[in-house]
């Protein structure tokens, strides 16, 4: 039989961080209390009607344009009905025909290679309510909470660009990390605020014709994603070999039994009868809007990377990871805001900190060590102030406790020596012990006096306060003789 | 003296200057109401102790010495697909039986904030589908003039309410005549805003489009008054239009000199009774008497009215009735599954209603979506097209309001391509979104018959001048209905 | 007829309409005679002519992005048929 190739499209529901839901005041916040964040609007209570967040908008023109969509400069919001207990007007309020964002593109890097996976559109709509199963006197029941219902979406589909699971997934995270990026969502998935549909098809590789589809649901993270489409291409397979065709349908991704199954289809016999909403006026974004959101764009993904590798010759692989996670990327730039040296610095952050993370299972943005912090301790480090045996101990013990490393130096009884008579025995011993320096400073050269210091902290492995050996030397040189 | 009788600006002066009181007014239109009731059955839920309360708080603010505006203290009365927090509107269906708004719209908020009293909500055919009242699913509505037929559709409620006087004002919405068509037929003023001119928030809805509530009254000068309170934009209705709201009753001047109607020939043609058409022309006369040019031209698209609205309304409602499922709200059969909560909770739902639901359903479906809703919608540009280069011509339109006066109960519920071509005259301003009123202008039979006024968008003050000047010559208004059974 | 039981039967269920059998053939001859009248509407040309969207001339109707609002959850619910655990409740929906 013929070698056979998936072509798979996704389609991805992001949440944007709104204050407000889409089209009503409601909050949007995660974890409220059921149907606290409602009002007659999404609870599609008779006579209500919605008005467009304007901040919706603009950030769905934002993630647009950081996946270089063309922004349509004229747009509508339409109908898509279908009756379900957690839509509350049993009808969604999406884009059909005119979607605000038009053709994009993200480039991947597969196998070396550029790989461009393009966009197709991106929309607006509104999200639907909670299901969840209960039960009361009269038995097993499905409760539904509408605190999500309303809660602004963009909807972003692919064209069937992607060549296998692997792919799939390095594109949802290419994707997240931009509109991460951009700030417009902050792409959870455990919260539902990032989701994934996939739709897959096979074909004889080398053909262009596109092969029945099938589209997978209840993919519960990018793993789930992985894992589905390679479960489905297996299937396909198989259902192929044995010389039956692919029923299109929409399958079910069970990620106990990690099988995907077939759902009823009478309920599938969908017809969503799209018609415009009488209910909201037309949607112009001009040059001058797009330009206005463009320029709040942060850098993005591919361009810090790019300045990363250029300004401050991180390695392609540094920079590749530290850009992937912006969070990561952000602290490390902090960091470099008092500590100079941009390579030992990637060093500490992708090996002392993120292993540490690692460890204890914490995101960045909970890390007890603030990048201040870790930009002093390295400061410490290049002053010879403590040994780099020293600074990694001082790490350990800043992660633990949240400290910053002055204190830790200190408590530790690591903290400098400023006790004069002890020190003055030590001036006096480098002093014996370079004459030569002793005479370069005293025929005025004041550098010498730096290399004396730093043989007094060589003395004391770096505990000697700095200040008074300093000022313990001049004492002694400036004395006549 | 019998206060149900006056107009609100007259009440309001009585009410300024401490003749009468606010308790007073409502007092003696609460008790025409409960004369006239038995016989109209014009209201689904009367607020008598509501509408005490806001008489009371009246009285108080004006012993205050506050200034009161012009319709303070006036009783009105609101069709029952009109929210108001805490009271039962239930849109004339058994789904809404016991569904009581925790919001108010809008237009009633604002009637509120104006001091007006509100007597009770009124009867209409379910979720305004309808043109006799008779498919209200609670019970049936008479006309004042003669009980033995109907009041018109779906406002037939508050029509028969206002022309018995059991309010001295109401509103209504009209989707495709909704507001005019009863008012013809109980012979009152009755107006269809420009849309967008009056917010639809809380105004449940039949056809988003199309829709728009709008007053009814005894006289122009208190549709005037109300349209005043009612106009302007509404934050909470992305279709409520920014447009400046004039003071309507600055355009109460009798002056027509120079005014250019235009009398489209469709309306006098085939079906309309040639009582009515007479009486509409011999109302055009009157006019130009009074100095207004005349002109007849043809609307083309006149003929298509009809079959582009019974696509976009039936359509719409078949969306908007969608959130009838028996989950958050209105009626909820006893069943546990799924599909049959939902199939038998909107079996409550009215035959004419699911009627509607199934043909705009059908009309959106994939595979006659384009021979349907969009070709309607195409045809909905041309009518719009055309009425805007009538406009360039004329100041105002002249029409029948209705082909015929009142139908006898029982006459139209089953022939329904009958009863919707009563709408045949008004459904026009609804597609097109032009302003409307419709006033009384003559009799036959013993009915009123009314008289159309069309504008563009946004000319309210234009037809109401040409209306009031008619009023001010004619003596058509000063008639009340005798509340019985008529000589047919 | 324009409509047929069975094209009568899939619109009501995509209207989740229940239909006894005589309402199925009443309906297939009303709505096919209120069809055949409407189809009147094919007389006329439309070639070229843009539907109408929207009959208003304005575009951009936004609200800024502040929170309103919100109803109490009793109240949320008090027009509910059927209640618990601060949810509207609805007959078991099987796992897809």
């Amino acid at each position: 039989m013929q070698e056979l190739e998936p072509v798979i499209g996704l389609e991805i529901h992001v949440e944007l961080m709104t204050k407000t839901k889409l089209f009503c005041g409601c909050s949007v916040g995660f974890g409220a209390e059921p149907n606290s964040q409602t009002c007659p609007v999404c609870l599609g209570h008779p006579g209500s009607l919605p008005v467009l967040n304007k901040q919706a908008v603009e950030y769905a023109v934002k993630a647009g344009l950081a996946l270089n969509c063309r922004i349509a400069s004229t747009c509508k919001f339409d109908r898509k009905q279908y009756f379900y207990p957690d839509m509350s007007k049993n009808y969604q309020i999406s884009q059909y025909d005119q979607p605000l964002c038009g053709e994009g593109y993200v480039d991947l890097e597969v196998d070396g290679k550029k790989k461009r996976i393009r966009i197709k559109r991106a929309h607006l709509e509104e999200d639907a309510g909670k299901l969840v199963h209960g039960s009361t006197a009269g038995g097993d029941v499905s409760l539904v909470d509408y605190n999500r219902s309303g809660v602004p979406l963009l909807e972003i589909v692919t064209e069937p660009d992607i060549s296998s699971p692997a792919e799939a997934r390095l594109f949802l995270t290419k994707l997240r990390n931009i509109i991460q990026y951009t700030g417009v969502s902050d792409c959870r998935m455990e919260e539902g605020s990032l989701r994934c549909d996939a739709n897959i098809s096979l074909r004889p590789r080398g053909t262009t014709e596109l092969g029945t589809k099938t589209e997978i649901k209840n993919l519960n993270s990018f793993r789930a994603v992985e894992r589905a489409l390679a479960y489905e291409i297996e299937r396909q397979t198989k259902v192929l070999a044995a010389g039956e065709r692919v029923i299109q349908e929409t399958r079910h991704w069970d990620e106990q039994a990690e099988v995907t199954r077939g759902m009823r289809s009478k309920e599938e016999a969908h017809d969503y009868r799209y018609f415009p909403d009488p209910n909201l006026l037309p949607l112009l974004v001009d040059q001058g809007w797009v330009e206005r959101i463009r320029a709040t764009l942060p850098e993005l993904p591919d361009a810090r990377k790019r300045r990363f590798m250029e300004e401050l010759g991180l390695s392609d692989y540094d920079a590749e990871v530290l850009v992937a996670a912006k969070d990561v990327a952000d602290y490390y730039e902090e960091v470099l805001k008092y500590y100079g040296d941009a390579k030992m610095a990637v060093n500490w952050v992708m090996v002392e900190l993120m292993g540490l993370l690692r460890k204890e299972g914490l995101e960045i943005t909970a890390c007890p060590v603030s990048a201040e912090n870790l930009g002093k301790l390295l400061v410490l480090q290049e002053k010879g102030t403590i040994s780099g045996k020293m600074a990694k101990d001082i790490f350990a013990e800043m992660f633990s406790t949240g400290q910053d490393p002055e204190t830790i130096v200190k408590e530790k009884g690591l903290s400098q020596i400023s006790d004069a008579g002890v020190l003055a025995g030590l001036v006096d011993k480098v002093l014996a012990a370079n004459p030569e320096s002793v005479a370069a400073y005293r025929g005025g050269k004041d550098r010498a006096l730096g290399y004396l210091v730093g043989q007094v902290m060589k003395e004391t492995r770096g505990q000697a306060n700095p200040q008074l050996v300093n000022q313990l030397l001049r004492e002694r040189l400036d004395q006549p003789e | 003296m019998e206060l149900w009788k006056l107009p609100a600006h007259s009440l309001h002066k009585l009410l300024v200057g401490g003749e009468v009181t606010a308790q007073e007014i409502t007092s003696a239109f609460l008790q025409r109401l409960r004369e006239v009731e038995p016989q109209l059955q014009a209201f689904i839920t009367v607020t008598e102790e509501l509408a005490l309360e806001q008489a009371q708080e009246i009285d108080r603010r004006r012993e205050k010495g506050e200034e009161l505006p012009p319709l303070a203290g006036i009783p009105f009365a609101l069709k029952d697909n009109i929210s108001v927090r805490g009271i039962p509107t239930t849109c004339g269906s058994k789904m809404l039986e016991n569904y009581i708004p925790v919001y108010d719209a809008t237009i009633y908020k604002r009637l509120r904030e104006a001091g007006s009293v509100l007597v009770g909500k009124t009867n209409m055919d379910e979720f305004a589908m309808g043109s006799s009242t008779e498919f209200s699913a609670f019970h049936v509505t008479r006309n004042p003039w003669n009980l033995e037929r109907v009041p018109g559709g779906s406002s037939g409620g508050s029509a028969a309410a206002i022309a018995a006087g059991a309010a001295n004002f109401a509103l209504g919405t009209d989707t495709g005549g909704s507001i005019r068509q009863p008012a013809a037929f109980c012979g009152i003023v009755g107006i269809k805003p420009t849309y967008g001119r009056v917010s639809r928030y809380g105004v449940i809805p039949f056809a988003s489009s199309l829709d728009q509530a709008g007053p009814m009254a005894r006289t122009v000068t208190d549709a005037a008054l109300v349209l005043n309170v009612i106009s302007g934009h509404d934050q909470r209705d992305s279709t409520a239009l920014k447009e400046p709201v004039p003071d309507y009753t600055s355009y109460l001047v009798p002056d027509v000199a120079g005014l250019k109607i235009g009398v489209p020939k469709e309306y006098f043609g085939e079906g309309i009774a040639p009582e009515v058409g007479a009486a509409i022309w011999e109302g055009i006369r009157l006019l130009e008497k009074l100095g207004a040019r005349v002109e007849e031209f043809s609307l083309q698209t006149a003929s298509h009215c009809l079959s582009a609205y019974y696509i976009i309304a039936p359509a719409e409602a078949s969306s908007n009735l969608a959130c009838y499922d028996g989950i958050r709200y209105g009626y909820r059969a006893d069943v546990d599954d799924l599909l049959g909560m939902y199939t038998k909770s909107r079996r409550v739902l009215g035959s004419e209603v699911r009627r509607r639901i199934m043909l705009g359903t059908y009309a959106l479906s994939a595979g006659y979506y384009d021979a349907y809703y969009h070709k309607a919608q195409q045809a909905r540009t041309l009518i719009r097209q055309e009425f805007k280069e009538a406009f360039e011509k004329y100041d105002v339109l002249i029409t029948p309001t209705t082909p015929n006066v009142a139908f006898a109960l029982g006459a139209m519920v089953d022939d329904l391509l009958a009863m919707y071509l009563s709408d045949v005259c008004t459904l026009a301003a609804n597609l097109a979104g032009l302003p409307a009123i419709s006033l009384p202008c003559g009799f036959s039979q013993g009915m009123p018959i009314g008289m159309q006024i069309l504008g563009k968008p946004f000319a309210e003050g234009k037809i109401l001048q040409v209306a009031y000047t008619f009023e001010q010559e004619t003596e058509y208004h000063k008639e009340f209905p005798p509340v019985s059974k008529g000589v047919m | 007829m324009i409509l047929d039981r069975k094209q009568v039967e899939e619109i009501a269920f995509l209207a989740r309409l229940e239909l006894t059998e005589e309402e199925k053939e009443e309906y297939a001859a009303q709505l096919s005679a209120i069809l055949s009248h409407v189809a009147k509407l094919q007389e006329l040309d439309t070639t070229g002519v843009p539907p109408t969207v929207h009959i208003l001339p304005v575009s951009n109707v936004l609200r800024e992005d502040e929170p309103g609002e919100s109803l109490p959850v009793e109240l949320a619910l008090a027009n509910a048929p059927e209640k618990a655990e601060g949810c509207f409740v609805v007959p078991r929906i099987l796992e897809e």
